[in-house]
């Protein structure tokens, strides 16, 4: 009965792993890979890597340099109305992407709610706001985490050595923190490379504009099939890499010695 | 320090000249020795004048984290006054210690607190700390204070039966009628001062000698013997309602009858 029950559970996770691994696997044994390099030599993938690749810099960039003092907030200070805040970051965590693409062209389309200033939609900085939007939570959500890990009383320790509040940002909270926040930017980047349905529907799908990775694999499949499973490789690879890190700083993390956690070693002179 | 009196005002914790010592100390983790001393603004000269006064010159690399508690310490009390305060101030420095390292600990802390010119204050739940380290105790509870003196007047004249029982004493209760207080036992005892009416009664256990047979003279209380302790080459004996701290305990067994005695003069009258 035991060694049946056993069998069992080892052959549903066989199944789940088969499942899982299959496509990945065909991806790799479909295109020969010989060829992969030259396949993604085409020009619409270089136009799209270019999109790919600004698009992401920049948002991620907004996403550290007004993400970070604004998870730092939420997580040091107590104010009425905070659960409500770290839920409103966590909402697009959990909204279907279309939604989200169709809710920031009702903001920020020709005759939506901040419309009338700028034209967004359909260019590049739409991408942008599209990736902003659907990464940046898993940036807060880990960086609030994070800031709230690290010990209370080294703050004040810091303040009654003379540190500003900002000094004791930048010299003690930062850093400490820092492998959070690196583990939620990973997290947050490879959502935004992986952004699609936002991006369709609020920024299109033009040539060189707008057209990233992930759209152009949805353009390829009639035109080249061999060319979307290129670009699948390449993200494949990229997403592969981008969890192995994640993996390898979280592991540091927590193996790294916390700040409470002193070695209990009693070598005081006798 | 804290406040600002020119301008009627609190300052920021920041703004204030006062050197902390938090309970774990609050080092920095991710900051060297020589940094966490360096944080408050002190010179690379001063910082190494701090490392080399408090012994630990030779750890100035090293991350907090490899410390041992003793060591901690010096750091943090290094790295209050690495920013030259006006007053220090050191928040149960020796609870965050095993037993085993407390005492040599506290001794360490008492050198250093002797050889620094500065207002300290400590805030400790252990009379022994307080008794070791301060000149000056004060018995705070429930945000009141108490008592406050010398370590050695609070044990002598303890104002209170909270302060009497923080310095280590044993209590009684009785009627007084002159220099004779009758315990809620019956018991007869003479007392150091005169007083009437209900009292307390405050005994300090190396005060207090225990027998197998009745004493001749003094006070005596005869009792059963409860848990035999031995403390640091001294033994404490519980006798009845008294705890007494004695040389040796020999020819004394638990559950067996002894006689606890004092000196009329030991028998310090709360009221």
């Amino acid at each position: 009965m035991r060694a049946g029950f056993t069998a069992l559970l080892a052959l549903c996770l066989g199944v789940v792993l088969a499942f899982l691994a299959i496509p990945i696997v065909a991806l790799f044994t479909e295109v020969p890979l010989g060829d992969v390099p030259s396949l993604l030599g085409d020009p619409a993938v270089r136009d799209a890597l270019a999109v790919t690749a600004r698009t992401n810099a920049i948002a991620n960039g907004a996403i550290l340099l007004v993400g970070t003092p604004a998870a730092y907030l939420v997580a040091t200070r107590r104010f009425p109305g905070r659960a409500l805040v770290i839920t409103l970051i966590e909402l697009p965590l959990v909204l279907p992407p279309a939604v989200a693409g169709i809710g920031l062209l009702a903001a920020f389309g020709a005759g939506g709610l901040l419309g009338g200033a700028f034209v967004l939609p359909f260019t590049e900085w739409a991408v942008v706001l599209a990736v902003v939007f659907v990464a940046s939570p898993f940036y807060l959500r880990q960086a609030i985490s994070a800031f709230e890990s690290v010990d209370p009383t080294l703050h004040d320790a810091a303040r009654t050595l003379g540190a500003s509040p900002a000094r004791t940002f930048a010299r003690i909270a930062l850093p400490l923190a820092a492998s959070g926040l690196v583990a939620g930017w990973v997290l947050a980047f490879a959502r935004g490379i992986g952004e699609f349905g936002a991006t369709i529907v609020f920024a299109g799908n033009v040539r060189g504009e707008t057209s990233t990775l992930t759209l152009t694999i949805y353009e390829q499949l009639e035109a080249s099939f061999d060319v979307a499973l290129s670009i699948g490789i390449l993200l494949v690879v990229l997403s592969a890499v981008v969890l192995l890190s994640y993996k390898l700083l979280s592991w540091r993390r927590s193996s790294s010695t916390s700040p409470t956690s002193f070695a209990r070693s009693s070598s005081a002179p006798a | 320090m804290w406040f600002d009196s020119a301008r009627r005002i609190d300052r920021a914790p920041d703004r204030r000249s006062v050197g902390l010592v938090f309970q774990e100390y609050a080092l920095f983790p991710h900051l060297t020795v020589a940094a966490n001393v360096a944080f408050g603004g002190a010179s690379q000269a001063r910082v190494g004048e701090l490392l080399e006064r408090f012994r630990i010159g030779h750890l100035a690399r090293e991350k907090p984290t490899r410390l041992s508690g003793g060591e901690r310490q010096r750091v943090a009390v290094a790295r209050a006054l690495g920013r030259d305060p006006q007053v220090l101030l050191l928040d149960e420095p020796l609870s965050a210690l095993d037993a085993h390292t407390r005492a040599a600990v506290r001794e360490e802390l008492a050198d250093i607190l002797a050889a620094q010119r500065i207002p300290t204050l400590m805030v400790t739940h252990d009379f022994l700390d307080a008794s070791t380290l301060a000149d000056r105790v004060g018995v705070i509870r429930d945000g009141r204070l108490h008592q406050i003196g010398r370590p050695e007047e609070l044990t002598a004249h303890p104002a209170d039966e909270f302060v009497a029982s923080l310095t280590g004493g044993n209590l009684l209760h009785g009627e007084a009628e002159g220099t004779r207080v009758t315990l809620d036992d019956g018991t007869v005892i003479e007392v150091a001062e005169p007083a009437r009416g209900r009292v307390g009664v405050a005994v300090y256990p190396w005060e207090i000698a225990v027998t197998s047979r009745p004493p001749a003279a003094g006070n005596v209380l005869a009792g059963t013997v409860g848990a035999i302790t031995p403390d640091r080459g001294r033994t404490r004996v519980r006798v009845g309602p008294l705890v007494a701290e004695v040389g040796t305990a020999d020819g004394l067994e638990r559950g067996a009858r002894a006689y606890a005695s004092f000196a009329p003069g030991s028998a310090r009258v709360i009221r």
